[in-house]
C-alpha cells in the first residue's frame, strides 16, 4: 500500500469543519500505523480471501470479442464478490481500521445502496453499530437494498434535504459525524472526501488492479492496451487504475454518466462538464452553476449520480494520464442488455457505463491488443428499473 | 471601504451581540433592512451569509434559509450589493459567512477586492480549517479582510495554534454538530475560552445553539460576545418580509442581558 500524501497535484486537501479536524488527523495517524503493519494486512487479506471471495476472476469474453471485432476483451469480475460489487474491499478495510481505532459505531452514505449494504455487512461481521444515510429519492429507487441493510442490522435514515440523492446523503452523514464523532467512524464509500479518505479508499481498492495485472500477465504474457471502468466518485476505477498507472503504455479510460446527454442539464459528467471547485472536503472537479452552487445531477445509475469526482481522477485527467468519456443512460442500458445476451452476465447499471465505453472504443484496437473492463457490480438491483426504462411495468 | 479596526470596535468596553442572517431570505430586497434592524436593536456586528447549495455545517433552520434564497437565484454579487447599500447608512462591522466554493469560484482576488470595495470587514469560512487557510490568507490580507478562525469542543490541542494566528475575533462553537437552537448550552465553555486567552487578545465570541437571554448572559461571564443565527433566521422564516420589527425587538431583548 502506498501514497498517503494530502494532494494529487493541486487536488485533494482537507477542507473540513474544524469539529472534524482532530478526527481526520487521528485517522491519518492510525492509517499510517496500520497500512504497513503485517498483522493488520494479514487480517485484511484473510477477510478478502475467505469472506469476500477474492481473488475475483479475470474472464475472457470470447463471444463479445468476436462480435465487436476489435481488441481482445477481458472482464475483471468484481460483480462476483460477496455483496455483489467492489464496495466490499473498501468497507472490510475501513471497518477493520475503525475497530483498531477503538470505534464501536460506523456511519455511511449510500447512493444505489451498494456501499450501504457492504458497510452494513462489514458492521454485522465485526459486531459494530451501523447507521446508513440515503437520499429519499434513492430509498424509493432502491427499496430492496434498504430492506437488505435492515436485515443486516443497520438503521437506514432517509435524507430529505437538497436533491435527496447521493450528495445530500454525504452532507447528512458529515453532519451526523460532527454530532457524534468520539465513538464513530465515517466509512466513506469512494475515493472522495478530505485526505486521507481518497488515499485510503484507493489503497484498499488497489487489490483490483494488483490482481488484474498479475492475472493478465499470466494469461496473456503482456500488459493490456486499455483499462476501462465506470466513474462516479471513482473507487472501482481508481482500484483497477492503480495496477497500471506506472505502465505508460496502458491507456486508462473512465466512463462518466452523461444521463440524458451532456448538452442537457440532466447528467453527472463531472470531468466532461464540471469545473474546479472545493466541496465535500476536497478540491476537485464538480458540476456547478455560474455562482459556484453544486448542481443537481442526474443519471439512471444511482451509484454514478454524484456531482464530483475523486481528486486523484482530477489529477489523472489534468496530467493526461487517463481519459474520461461520457456515456448516456440510453447507451448504458443498451450495453446492459447486450452484455446479458452476449455473455450471459447481468451487470450493474454503473458497470454498464464501462461496457458502453468498451463498445464505443473496441474497434480502435486489434485482436493483438488486450482490453480489460472492470465489471464493478452485479445487476440484480437494477433489473426492475431497466424494465421500466424499456416500458415494462416490473416492480420488485 | 473596509476598516480593520471596525471589528475591534464591536468588542470595545462591552460584550458584543453578533447577529447572523442568510442574505436573500426571503428576498434580497429585504436583507439590508433586516441588517439595519439588528443594528437598531443593539447588534454590534453582523454576519451576512452567502447562500450555498450544500451548507454542511448548518442545521435545518439555516439550511432552509439557504434554500429559500437560492430559489430566488441570489448571487454573490447580489450580496455585495446589499453590503454596499448598508454601508451608505451604517458603519457597523460586517462579516461575510460563506462556504469556500462560492469564494473559490468567484476568484479569490476578485472576491476579496470586492469585499474591500463594498466595506466588508471579515470573513468566516466554515469548511476552511487552519490546515488549508493559506488558500486565502495572502489575498485576504492584501485587501485587509480578516479571516475569522473557529474553535470547537473537539479542537483541544489545536486551540493554541489557531488562536495564535487569529484575527478579528475567534468564533467559539459551543457544541458538537450543526447550527440550531438548543435548550441547553454546554457550560464547559470556560476552559476553551481560558485556553484562548492564554495565547491571544483576540476577542472570543460563542455561537451555536444560543437563543435565550439567560443563555447569553451566562456565556458572556467568560466570552467576549455571543453569536445568534438560527433564532433570527427563524423570525425571518415566520414573518417573511415583515420581520424587521421582530428582529429589532429580539436583538434588544438579548442585548440588554449582556
Amino acid at each position: 500500500m502506498n501514497n498517503t500524501s494530502a494532494r494529487f497535484g493541486e487536488f485533494g486537501g482537507q477542507y473540513m469543519p474544524e469539529t472534524l479536524m482532530n478526527e481526520v488527523h487521528d485517522l491519518e495517524k492510525a492509517y499510517a500505523r496500520y497500512k504497513d503493519d503485517p498483522a493488520f494486512l494479514e487480517e485484511f487479506d484473510v477477510l478478502l480471501h475467505e469472506y469476500a471471495g477474492r481473488p475475483s476472476l479475470m474472464y475472457h469474453a470470447a463471444k463479445m470479442t468476436q462480435e465487436l471485432g476489435g481488441g481482445k476483451i477481458y472482464f475483471k469480475r468484481e460483480d462476483l464478490n460477496h455483496t455483489g460489487s467492489h464496495k466490499i474491499n473498501n468497507v472490510l478495510g475501513q471497518c477493520l481500521l475503525a475497530k483498531k481505532m477503538g470505534k464501536t459505531r460506523v456511519i455511511a452514505e449510500t447512493g444505489a445502496g451498494q456501499h450501504g449494504v457492504a458497510t452494513a455487512t462489514a458492521a454485522a461481521l465485526m459486531g459494530m453499530e451501523c447507521e446508513i444515510f440515503m437520499g429519499k429519492e434513492d430509498v424509493k429507487r432502491q427499496a430492496l437494498n434498504v430492506y437488505r441493510m435492515e436485515l443486516l442490522g443497520a438503521t437506514v435514515h432517509s435524507v430529505t434535504s437538497g436533491t435527496m440523492t447521493l450528495k445530500d446523503a454525504i452532507n447528512e452523514t458529515m453532519r451526523e459525524w460532527c454530532r457524534r464523532v468520539e465513538d464513530t467512524h465515517y466509512v466513506v464509500g469512494s475515493v472522495v472526501g478530505p485526505h486521507p479518505f481518497p488515499a485510503i479508499v484507493a489503497d484498499l481498492q488497489s487489490i483490483i488492479g494488483k490482481e488484474s495485472r498479475e492475472q493478465i500477465l499470466q494469461l496473456e504474457g503482456k500488459l493490456p492496451a486499455a483499462v476501462i471502468a465506470c466513474v462516479g466518485g471513482g473507487s472501482n476505477a481508481m482500484g483497477i487504475f492503480r495496477g497500471f498507472i506506472a505502465d505508460e503504455g496502458v491507456r486508462l479510460i473512465g466512463c462518466e454518466a452523461a444521463g440524458k446527454g451532456v448538452d442537457t442539464p440532466e447528467h453527472a459528467a463531472t470531468i466532461t462538464k464540471g469545473q474546479k471547485g472545493v466541496f465535500h472536503g476536497m478540491k476537485s472537479y464538480f458540476c456547478q452553476d455560474e455562482n459556484g452552487m453544486i448542481a443537481p445531477v442526474y443519471s439512471i445509475s444511482a451509484g454514478l449520480d454524484y456531482p464530483g469526482i475523486g481528486p486523484e481522477h482530477s489529477h489523472l485527467h489534468d496530467s493526461r494520464r487517463a481519459d474520461y468519456i461520457a456515456v448516456t443512460d440510453e447507451d448504458a442500458v443498451s450495453a446492459f442488455e447486450y452484455l446479458a445476451r452476449s455473455e450471459g452476465i447481468i451487470c450493474a447499471i454503473e458497470s454498464a457505463h464501462a461496457v458502453a465505453g468498451l463498445i464505443r472504443l473496441a474497434k480502435e484496437y486489434t485482436p493483438d491488443d488486450v482490453i480489460i473492463v472492470n465489471l464493478s457490480g452485479r445487476g440484480d438491483k437494477d433489473v426492475a428499473a431497466i424494465a421500466r426504462y424499456r416500458g415494462r411495468n416490473v416492480y420488485e | 471601504m473596509s476598516n480593520p479596526n471596525r471589528i475591534k470596535s464591536a468588542f470595545a468596553n462591552q460584550k458584543a451581540f453578533i447577529g447572523f442572517l442568510t442574505a436573500g431570505d426571503p428576498d434580497i430586497s429585504n436583507t439590508a433592512e433586516f441588517i439595519l434592524a439588528m443594528e437598531e436593536g443593539g447588534a454590534d456586528l453582523i454576519e451576512v451569509g452567502i447562500p450555498f447549495s450544500d451548507p454542511v455545517a448548518e442545521g435545518p433552520v439555516i439550511e432552509a434559509a439557504n434554500i429559500r434564497a437560492l430559489e430566488k437565484k441570489v448571487s454573490v454579487d447580489d450580496v455585495f450589493g446589499v453590503i454596499r447599500t448598508v454601508r451608505q447608512k451604517s458603519d457597523i462591522p460586517l462579516v461575510i459567512l460563506s462556504y469556500l466554493n462560492p469564494v473559490y469560484f468567484y476568484g479569490y482576488d476578485k472576491f476579496f477586492a470586492e469585499c474591500k470595495a463594498v466595506g466588508v470587514d471579515g470573513i468566516i469560512i466554515p469548511d476552511l480549517p487552519y490546515e488549508e487557510c493559506r488558500e486565502v490568507t495572502d489575498v485576504a490580507d492584501k485587501y485587509g479582510i480578516e479571516l475569522i478562525s473557529l474553535v470547537t469542543p473537539t479542537s483541544q490541542n489545536r486551540i493554541e495554534m489557531i488562536a495564535k494566528e487569529s484575527k478579528g475575533f475567534i468564533y467559539v462553537v459551543s457544541s458538537l454538530g450543526v447550527t440550531g437552537i438548543r435548550d441547553e448550552i454546554d457550560n464547559n465553555i470556560k476552559p476553551t475560552i481560558d485556553a484562548i486567552k492564554r495565547v491571544t487578545d483576540t476577542p472570543a465570541a460563542v455561537g451555536f445553539g444560543i437563543n435565550r437571554a439567560d443563555q447569553a448572559a451566562e456565556l458572556v461571564q467568560y466570552a467576549d460576545g455571543v453569536i445568534i443565527g438560527s433564532a433570527i433566521v427563524a423570525l425571518i422564516e415566520e414573518h417573511g418580509a415583515n420581520a424587521s420589527d421582530y428582529i429589532r425587538n429580539y436583538v434588544k431583548s438579548i442585548k440588554v442581558a449582556l
